[in-house]
């Protein structure tokens, strides 16, 4: 048994019937305690408790002024029991109250007023001795005492508004039964719940029991701090990649058109590069070293190395404008760019990025979206290989693949990814891999060496896991599901 | 990338073979076109952009006749000799310079023939064409029109009846009333414009924009004169070889005309060489030459095998054939993708994890060890959100030129504001709430080549009753140390903070972040009912 609920049947042992504030003041210990050993011992029905609605009255900070300055009726009635005096006067003293003071000097018949001046009646006189039947009952109350006879003079008073409220209240009696008594008879020994220091230190402890708990009661829930599911599964595809012998690509999100789309052989004109399609930054920036331009520009235009090119006018100030990222295999041609084929082969990149799109969001389209991006450069290079990263990456994943023909513009043996959703039953599209064309790896390497290239997006992915329906989850930030969303559970 | 929808009927027809619905399903989409919906009556697909020439049943049927076995190898065209002439004037050249006709007589019509062409003419338009700039096809009925035909430059005032209205209309009221005129006017800019006219006064077209009323194709046309005008001459002959092609296709037989003595269609396959151990080393596999010729003619096209190279002849309409790698792509789609062995080749190269996402990694593991929880949101915010909120002047960021949405015109400079959105449309959760976010923030910077500088930043705040400054400066001192540094502090004039329980902090006495107590009118401007203290810093300093 706790300590308080011994110390509570001790209180009660006489067998009275006591009430909570009672028993709260013999036990020295606070309501709440009290109240719970009481339930702890109905339940053990050590104690009979008992319910009974009482009407409590409470005094407002009003009511407890009139009690020190006296009514506002009382001191009009004793500013005017020697003579008359004038509203403005009475005004004057009473200030505020004025209004008050003479509504129940009139009702109760003190006062009369007549051509501005106020004037004592012979009741107002009687009661200059004597208190008013309200004066005496707000008396009363303040002393905690209600005469059962004078509740009509207390409704009298609630209908005077704000000086009194009369509260509904439920009161805990308890009474000790036999079986709490014969428990006191037999002795009780102390349960602690709270194991201290004091106690361990002690050897205490041997002495004392510990209250049994129920072990199925609610434990409140905690979250743990946590990186967001999208980074969680972001990590996740950076392993796979690392462990796969890729180093890692990083660069701006905003890039020139060169970088973007020319050096991908893009032609200009290709619709991909229009404004409803790619957000561009105001401003120009800046072209990289001549020599690179120059390649790229005569490949576009007249094409070269068994290429026929596209066959127009290409423009530097086109290729200077600012884009927004639309994809991260512009850092693959800023790495190819940089690699020495003598010194940097074979070479394996992938990158992990945020690209943008000039779209309208709704359930399964977005401005902002996650690819992963990587590329292979090895001489012996084949579109086998190329299968075979990719089907690496979603084994480990866990995503059944398949490649479709498909075509870019960048790329030869194109092909769409897909991946098998298998609540929707249905093959869910995630982009594109191929070989590099030998119009976009001759200008940017200086030699056709195979390069095979994917960049396909990591949102579906995280959607199929997360059970996600709406592309904008991701980006919600909803506290409460973030709080409970279930970890990246996969390496 | 287009979607067309293709009458089923017709495209079975051509292929000269009942094929089931469930191998139509499996195949179509292993030929590089991407399969919507087969239906009783239709097949939806996507071309791809690199295939105009698939843009109708006719050449869609082509494609799938070789790729099915059906009809295999290169489909020969044959032009006859005419007397059919074109004449170009000067004026007209210099407006749109590039020309190309030809004659189709005796196409079979039927109810679909029409709708067929029309749907052809407008796929290619929106594709390859570009909207018309770079090409646009007119298409007549020959019997309406009497050679030579005369390509000339008119003045705006010029006459004629446009397609689909009753009475002549000049060529101004054609530009601004007629709904063509309206969306491909900006294609001319005047002051001259050109039209097609015959030798007995008969306007055909002002192209790009219109035919006459008179000369148009109707449910009745048998013969047809075909023109493309444009601004690349490639684009324009190619276009001409695809319509042409898809007309001869319906039964029609070809006959030249010469444009300015120049005889047009130039039908003739065109030839290119592929080196066999090339292909294979691209492939990985070890074909036989004429293992890939009978691969090629799947495709449509024919190929000799000639020593250590094949000769390959492929059709004038494919227009996606630029290199020889094109030709062995066609190889691979023949040979089926399903059919290719995957392998991962043993080539030892060491894996190596970007700095930055180390750092942003380790930093995280700080917060997380705080139970912070981490937000995720867009780099591209507004002014509004981004500045004002905030109580901070709007500088130093980098705006959109051409966001559809105005809510998402600027990138963002700060991640704190993210962040106190995140709050403020959280309310109604339990608190405290603890969040943070790592991620890009970009600057101006006229110095680099993309003209923009990009910081990696933390930022955290702290969402409780007692969130003060001495619980947000605890947090940025143990990050610190968490990396072996450590930061200074001094007092920082920040409108988003409160005056005076804000400070900069400081590594090696350079400024790398702010800290403090949110200004409650940033937390009026966001709606947040709780105080906040938060903190932004750059953190590759602290990696250095």
């Amino acid at each position: 048994m706790h300590k308080h609920e011994i110390k509570v049947l001790n209180a009660l042992k006489d067998g009275k019937k006591r009430e909570l504030c009672e028993l709260s003041k013999i036990t020295k210990l606070p309501e709440a305690s009290v109240s719970y050993a009481i339930s702890m011992l109905a339940e053990k029905k050590f104690v009979d408790i008992e319910e009974k609605e009482l009407t409590e009255i409470k005094l407002s900070d009003e009511a407890r002024e009139y009690i020190k300055k006296g009514f506002p009726e009382r001191r009009l009635l004793n500013l005017i029991k020697e003579k008359e005096i004038s509203l403005k006067q009475a005004r004057k003293e009473l200030g505020n109250e004025i209004q008050i003071a003479l509504t129940w000097a009139r009702k109760l018949n003190l006062a009369t007023i007549s051509s501005g001046k106020i004037k004592i009646t012979a009741t107002g006189r009687q009661f200059l001795k004597k208190s008013l039947p309200h004066e005496e009952m707000l008396f009363l109350i303040s002393k905690g005492k209600i005469p059962k006879d004078k509740i009509k003079a207390l409704k009298e008073l609630e209908k005077r508004a704000s000086l009194i409220e009369l509260k509904k209240r439920k009161k805990l009696f308890a009474k000790i039964t036999n079986a709490g008594l014969s428990v006191l008879k037999k002795g009780t020994r102390e349960e602690v719940s709270q194991l201290n220091t004091e106690m361990i230190k002690t050897g205490k402890w041997k002495n004392l029991v510990f209250r049994k708990y129920d072990v199925k009661a609610e434990a409140g829930s905690i979250y743990p701090g946590k990186r967001h599911f999208v980074r969680q599964a972001e990590d996740y595809a950076r392993k796979i990649w690392l462990e796969m012998g890729f180093k890692e690509m990083t660069g701006s999100l905003i890039q020139t058109a060169f970088w973007n789309f020319d050096a991908l052989f893009t032609a200009q004109d290709h619709p991909v590069r229009e404004m409803q399609d790619t957000f561009y930054v105001k401003g120009k920036g800046e072209l990289p070293k001549k020599e690179l331009v120059e390649r790229v520009k005569r490949m576009h235009e007249e094409g070269g190395h068994g290429s026929k090119g596209w066959n127009y006018k290409w423009s530097a100030d086109e290729a200077k404008k600012l884009v927004m990222r639309t994809h991260t295999t512009c850092l693959s041609a800023i790495t190819l760019a940089s690699l020495d084929i003598k010194k940097d082969l074979p070479a394996k990149y992938f990158a992990i990025g945020r690209c943008f799109r000039n779209e309208t969001v709704d359930w399964s389209h977005s401005f902002e979206f996650n690819q992963f991006e990587g590329i292979v450069v090895d001489k012996n290079a084949n579109f086998r290989h190329l299968l075979g990263y990719l089907k690496q990456f979603f084994k480990k994943m866990k995503l059944k693949a398949r490649f479709r023909p498909a075509y870019f513009p960048y790329t030869y043996f194109s092909t769409e990814m897909e991946i098998f959703h298998p609540a929707q039953k249905q093959w869910i599209e995630l982009g594109g891999a191929g070989i590099f064309r030998p119009e976009v790896v001759v200008p940017l390497l200086g030699e056709d060496i195979p390069v095979l290239a994917w960049g396909p997006g990591l949102d579906r992915i995280m959607m199929d896991y997360y059970k996600i329906n709406d592309l904008r989850e991701l980006y919600k930030n909803d506290i409460q599901k973030l709080r409970q969303s279930k970890k990246w559970l996969m390496g | 990338m287009p979607n067309i929808i293709l009458n089923k009927r017709k495209v079975l027809d051509y292929l000269g073979k009942e094929i089931s619905d469930k191998e139509l399903i499996e195949k179509i989409p292993m030929l590089g076109t991407d399969l919507s919906a087969v239906t009783d009556a239709e097949i939806d697909v996507e071309i791809f952009p690199n295939r105009p020439d698939m843009l109708s049943e006719e050449g869609f049927a082509r494609a799938l006749s070789s790729f099915l076995g059906i009809r295999t190898g290169l489909r020969r065209y044959a032009v006859k000799k005419s007397d059919y002439k074109s004449i170009l004037e000067k004026d007209a050249v210099k407006i749109r310079p590039f020309v190309a006709n030809a004659v189709v007589k005796g196409i079979e019509v039927d109810d679909y023939t029409v709708k067929s062409l029309m749907q052809m003419q407008e796929k290619l338009h929106t594709t390859q064409c570009r909207n018309r700039k770079k090409a646009s096809i007119g298409l007549y009925d020959l019997d309406t029109i009497t050679f030579p035909l005369t390509y000339k430059a008119v003045d705006s005032s010029f006459k004629f009846r446009p397609l689909g209205y009753d009475n002549e209309m000049t060529v101004k009221q054609i530009l601004e009333e007629h709904p063509k005129g309206k969306a491909y006017g900006h294609l001319l800019a005047g002051p001259k414009y050109p039209i097609w006219i015959d030798s007995k006064k008969q306007v055909l077209s002002l192209p790009p924009i219109i035919n006459s009323a008179e000369t148009a194709v109707t449910e009745k046309t048998k013969n047809v004169f075909i023109d493309v005008t444009g601004t690349h001459k490639q684009t324009v002959e190619q276009t001409l070889n695809i319509v042409v092609a898809q007309l001869a296709d319906m039964g029609g037989e070809i006959y030249e005309v010469k444009v300015n003595e120049i005889s047009y269609p130039k039908l003739e396959p065109l030839s290119m060489e592929v080196d066999i151990a090339d292909a294979n080393r691209r492939l990985g596999l070890k074909l036989s030459g004429s293992e890939m010729a009978k691969l090629l003619a799947m495709m449509g096209h024919e190929a000799r095998v000639k020593g250590d190279v094949l000769e390959v002849l492929y059709p004038a309409y494919r227009t996606d054939i630029l290199h020889p790698v094109d030709l062995i792509n066609d190889i691979s789609i023949a040979y089926g993708y399903d059919n290719f062995k995957e392998e991962i080749p043993n080539v030892y190269t060491m894996g190596e994890e970007s700095y930055e996402e180390i750092l942003a990694r380790k930093i995280a593991e700080v917060c997380v060890g705080f139970s912070f929880l981490e937000c995720y949101n867009y780099h591209l915010t507004n002014v509004d959100e981004e500045f004002k909120k905030m109580n901070r002047k709007a500088e130093k960021y980098i705006e959109l030129a051409n966001a559809k949405n105005e809510n998402y015109n600027i990138i963002r400079n700060s991640l704190l504001p993210g962040l106190m959105k995140v709050l403020s449309e959280n309310k109604h959760y339990e608190y405290p709430q603890n969040i943070f976010e790592i991620g890009r923030v970009v600057f101006p910077d006229e110095k680099s080549e993309n003209k923009a500088r990009e910081e990696l930043h933390l930022a955290v705040a702290l969402c409780h009753k007692n969130a003060d400054f001495s619980s947000i400066k605890a947090v940025a001192e143990a990050v610190a140390r968490e990396c072996g540094k450590k930061i200074d502090v001094v007092e920082e004039k920040d409108p988003a903070f409160i005056g005076g329980r804000c400070a900069a902090i400081l590594l090696d006495g350079k400024k790398i972040g702010v800290m403090g107590e949110i200004h409650p009118l940033v937390l009026n401007n966001f709606d947040i009912e709780l105080p906040v203290s938060a903190l932004e810093i750059d953190i590759k300093p602290l990696g250095d």
